[in-house]
């Protein structure tokens, strides 16, 4: 009875032993407190994402309460011309001209780091290189086949696919950059990263200030439990 | 002398409803057993799960739009426009995770000491009726939100009618109220989630505390403590409820406020079991995510279902996993109720039953891979092996003597100091006056590997042990 | 229950200490959630100031902008007009405007900042309704009486054209004046006021 018992306690644990899908996802390095990212970030957004992609979920004022920018130049440097304060950041495109050009409606990205996670997109922003058999010239090592353009190719430049085998005989591809854009390697990852912060900034605004007013619920409910613990322990004295 | 305002107003209301009696009766003259564990916290933290989830549903409902083309977004407004509305949607859903932690740990006591039996099987049977009402709800509440995974988790779900010969199909066009899961499944599901189920919760707990009233409460010793009574009637080891278990289930709510609390503030979305990451992407009819599992406390039955290769099989399967444990209180045969005086063979039997839940509870999160299925149908079969054979190996076994009395009990309270010194080391500390009058009068205490050894090993001999 | 060597003044303090701290969380726990029901980001945003570009306005033109879902007149007076108002006095419930709701810089006989463009809330003071534009001088269906106002249909009651009630109608007060101010000469912001954004 032990011994099966001890069988199957191994067997069950040999689910640990998982195989690992799809590529490794490189690491972005997420600081919601880094409001001078989060404000470059918001900023990368509105030039190179806003044209397809609405963050409908989220207003100018919040963006400029929650990192310190003032409303004035939120609305001069970052805004687009022309938008109130008050208004919900939507793109300008337009249901039926997407699907004529991509074949579907560029998605809303509010939730985007809340459904892939912030290495996923980091890596996906990283991860074009040049493919003559795609449609768009273009293809993801992260998302095969997508129908996204690169947004970002001046500034990353042109990546080529190198296909390759290791020793154990397993492929793997390889991005080498063969044309270098108008940023190096090193400014386009933090460029990149602010723009992945501000998307996981946008994801949950409100993530800074729940940790914060969480030392404080924690706090109180310590104390509750002290008192209630010495009142229990004070009528329980008699019982036993 | 004149008696107060306030006097004469409690006067008024005792002469027309029984306030007092219900307090005493419920209350301060209800005798519960003395040596109520840890795992008698459970009840009362599921009564105050429920009451977070009515009270915060209840301010979700002034925000949210149970309209197809209105609920994601309405969901994502009161998460970032409706002043605390975050607050409030998380504590609903830590809470609704929490409800089933707790339902379920309850349930696990009633099966550690026989609470499910005679006299209290209509106790078991009223609580069943909740276990099951307490699915739907969630069920229910999962589509809601309109996310990938709430859409096509209902979807896959109530497709499952269809595998019912004859009225399947037709079935599930009734329950959709459409060809597919669309607006008019949500509205429905809607008005079942917010008023219909709770209604019905609310009125089953109640019926769940009375029938539990009428025979009293079970004890980890298993035995009834009304069998012996002192001279004004009171069992002799039974304690009045209040201000007793009031007192210490405020501890208990204490503890899981903290549990709680942690959650909410800091991991909300607990690695995407709480809050599933594919549901922060807007229904899709056209686009179906890669895996489709359901929330963590539905997988043990999901894996279940997967596990059986027909689909109508796999239907009566999944239920009837929920009904076998309706029957639990007339398939246990044994005369001794709690574990600590049944024979080897029970205890062996509920720790494989453990296992084999907590593992089907893992399938059903993972693709159903030959191996994983494989597994499955192992750990389905010691599942249902638990309930259908426990007629045979209950009535035969050999048991402990049950004590006529309570026993003692040793908390953890009170263990702790001799623990303590037995794994610890009193050490002379380094003073900074280098006098020897000062030397050998300051002590500090270090860990001491030996004890933790023989404190480590008792415990794991005492655990095997235990299994006999 | 024995109850001998029961301390009962310690149960009572943490009785009363466990109370305490029982009844500050549950009014920390409370405010969340009455907090919750107060106007929203988005019912702030639809509430938000309105500008309006008064550059190409016509003597006598009223215009009609919404602010929080009510309807706000910018009506541009002729000097003529303003004479009127003076003589009207003694027909009116309130002619200083000391019972009606105005802010401090419509606090004079023309009610508004600058006498020649006159802001006001639409809607009339008895229940509601949004009374009618009807400038012109003793119309046949209003009598000789009438010199030029606001008259809402509803229960029939009278504004002159600085909003101000007459005496004997359904109206208790004189029309709303809203928080305005001008930004530039020609362009007011509605729900502003000058005191507030010099604060």
């Amino acid at each position: 009875m032990k011994n099966l018992l001890a069988l199957l306690l191994l067997l069950s644990l040999s689910f640990g032993v998982a195989a690992s899908e799809g590529i490794e996802l490189q690491t972005a390095n997420i600081d919601l407190s880094n409001n001078a990212s989060l404000q470059r970030g918001a900023k990368h957004f509105v030039t190179y994402c806003l044209g397809c992609h609405s963050i409908k979920h989220i207003r100018y004022l919040r963006i400029a309460l929650d990192t310190d920018v003032d409303q004035k130049k939120m609305l001069k440097d970052i805004a687009p011309e022309g938008a109130s304060i008050y208004d919900q950041l939507h793109s300008a495109m337009n249901k039926h001209d997407s699907e004529k050009w991509f074949g579907t409606q560029p998605p809303d990205l509010s939730l985007i780091a809340r459904s892939r996670g912030a290495d996923w997109l980091y890596s996906y922003l990283k991860s074009y290189y040049i493919d003559p058999k795609s449609p768009r010239g273009v293809n993801n090592l992260i998302f095969k086949d997508t129908a996204m353009p690169n947004p970002l190719w001046q500034l990353q430049g042109e990546q080529h696919a190198e296909h390759k085998k290791n020793i154990w005989g397993d492929e793997y591809t390889n991005l080498v950059m063969k044309e270098p854009g108008t940023l190096s390697t090193g400014e386009f990852d933090i460029f990149v990263n602010d723009l992945v912060n501000f998307l996981v900034y946008v994801g949950e605004p409100v993530q800074l200030e729940r940790q914060r007013i969480g030392k404080y619920v924690i706090f109180y409910i310590l104390m509750f439990l002290v008192v209630a613990y010495l009142l229990k322990k004070e009528y329980w004295k008699k019982i036993h | 002398m004149k008696p107060s305002r306030i006097t004469e107003c409690n006067e008024w209301i005792l002469a027309r409803f029984p306030l007092t009696k219900l307090w005493n009766e419920h209350m301060t003259h209800y005798y519960a057993p003395k040596n109520f564990n840890f795992w008698y916290f459970f009840g009362s933290l599921a009564l105050l799960v429920l009451v977070n989830q009515i009270l915060t549903g209840i301010f979700l409902t002034m925000n949210y739009k149970p309209d197809a083309k209105l609920a994601f977004d309405s969901v994502e407004y009161i998460m970032r426009d409706v002043n605390w509305g975050w607050l409030i949607r998380y504590m609903h859903s830590t809470g609704s995770s929490a409800f089933f932690i707790v339902v379920y740990l309850h349930m696990f006591r009633g099966l550690l000491y026989g609470s499910f039996k005679h006299p209290r099987e209509l106790v078991w049977i009223f609580g069943m009726l909740l276990f099951v009402a307490l699915m739907a709800e969630a069920f229910m509440g999962y589509l809601l939100p309109w996310g990938q995974m709430s859409y096509w988790g209902a979807q896959v779900i109530i497709s499952l009618f269809s595998a019912i010969p004859v009225i399947g199909d037709d079935l599930s066009l009734w329950v959709r109220g459409d060809y597919v899961v669309s607006d008019a499944t949500l509205n429905r599901f809607f008005a079942f989630h917010v008023i219909a189920v709770p209604l019905a919760l609310v009125m089953l707990v109640f019926l769940h505390i009375v029938a539990l009233h009428e025979v009293g409460s079970n004890n980890p010793d298993g035995i009834e403590i009304k069998d012996s009574k002192d001279p004004w009637g009171h069992p002799v080891d039974g304690i009045p409820f209040h201000p007793y278990y009031t007192v210490k289930d405020l501890v208990g709510v204490g503890v899981f406020m903290l549990f709680f609390a942690t959650v909410i503030f800091y991991m909300p979305e607990m690695g995407g079991y709480f809050l599933e990451h594919a549901n922060f992407i807007p229904a899709d009819p056209m686009k179906t995510p890669e895996h489709i599992a359901p929330v963590w406390y539905f997988t043990p039955f999901y894996a279940i279902l997967r596990a059986i290769p027909d689909k109508f099989a796999g239907v009566i399967g999944m239920g009837g996993a929920i009904v076998v444990l309706f029957l639990l209180p007339w398939l246990d045969r044994s005369p001794v109720k709690s574990i600590r005086y049944r024979g080897g063979i029970y205890k062996k039997a509920l720790l494989l039953f453990v296992i084999s839940f907590l593992a089907l509870g893992y399938l059903g999160t993972q693709p159903a891979t030959p191996t994983a299925t494989i597994f499955a149908r192992i750990f389905t079969a010691i599942y249902f092996g638990f309930f259908l054979l426990m007629p045979l190996y209950t009535r035969w076994e050999k048991t402990k003597p049950v004590p006529k009395r309570l026993t003692p009990v040793h908390s953890l309270e009170e263990q702790l100091p001799a623990l303590i010194e037995e794994i610890t080391v009193l050490k002379p500390a380094s003073t900074e006056i280098g006098h020897n009058a000062f030397k050998g009068s300051s002590f500090t205490r270090q860990p001491n590997p030996e004890g933790i050894r023989n404190v480590i090993s008792r415990f794991v001999k005492k655990a095997i042990g235990s299994l006999d | 229950m024995n109850n001998k060597g029961v301390d009962q003044s310690k149960r009572q303090f943490l009785t009363s200490a466990l109370t305490v701290v029982g009844a500050v969380g549950t009014g920390y726990l409370a405010v969340p959630f009455l907090a919750q029901m107060q106007p929203s980001a988005k019912a702030m945003a639809a509430g938000a100031p309105v500008e309006v570009d008064i550059s190409k306005m016509e003597p006598g033109q009223l215009i009609r902008v919404a602010w929080r879902g009510k309807p706000v007149w910018i009506l541009n007076r002729t000097p003529q007009v303003l004479e009127t108002l003076k003589t009207l006095d003694s027909e009116l419930r309130d002619p200083l405007s000391q019972e009606s709701i105005q802010p401090e810089s419509s606090k004079n006989p023309a009610r508004s900042i600058k006498p020649e463009v006159f802001v006001a809330v639409g809607l009339c003071t008895h229940l509601g309704c949004s009374p009618t534009f009807r400038p012109e001088i003793a119309p046949t269906d209003l009598g000789d009486k009438w010199h030029g106002g606001f008259f809402c249909p509803c229960h029939g009651s009278w504004f002159d054209l600085a909003g101000r009630v007459y005496r004997g109608v359904p109206a208790p007060t004189n029309l709303e004046i809203p928080p305005y101010r001008y930004i530039t000469d020609t362009q007011l912001i509605i729900g502003e006021s000058a005191e507030e954004a010099s604060a």
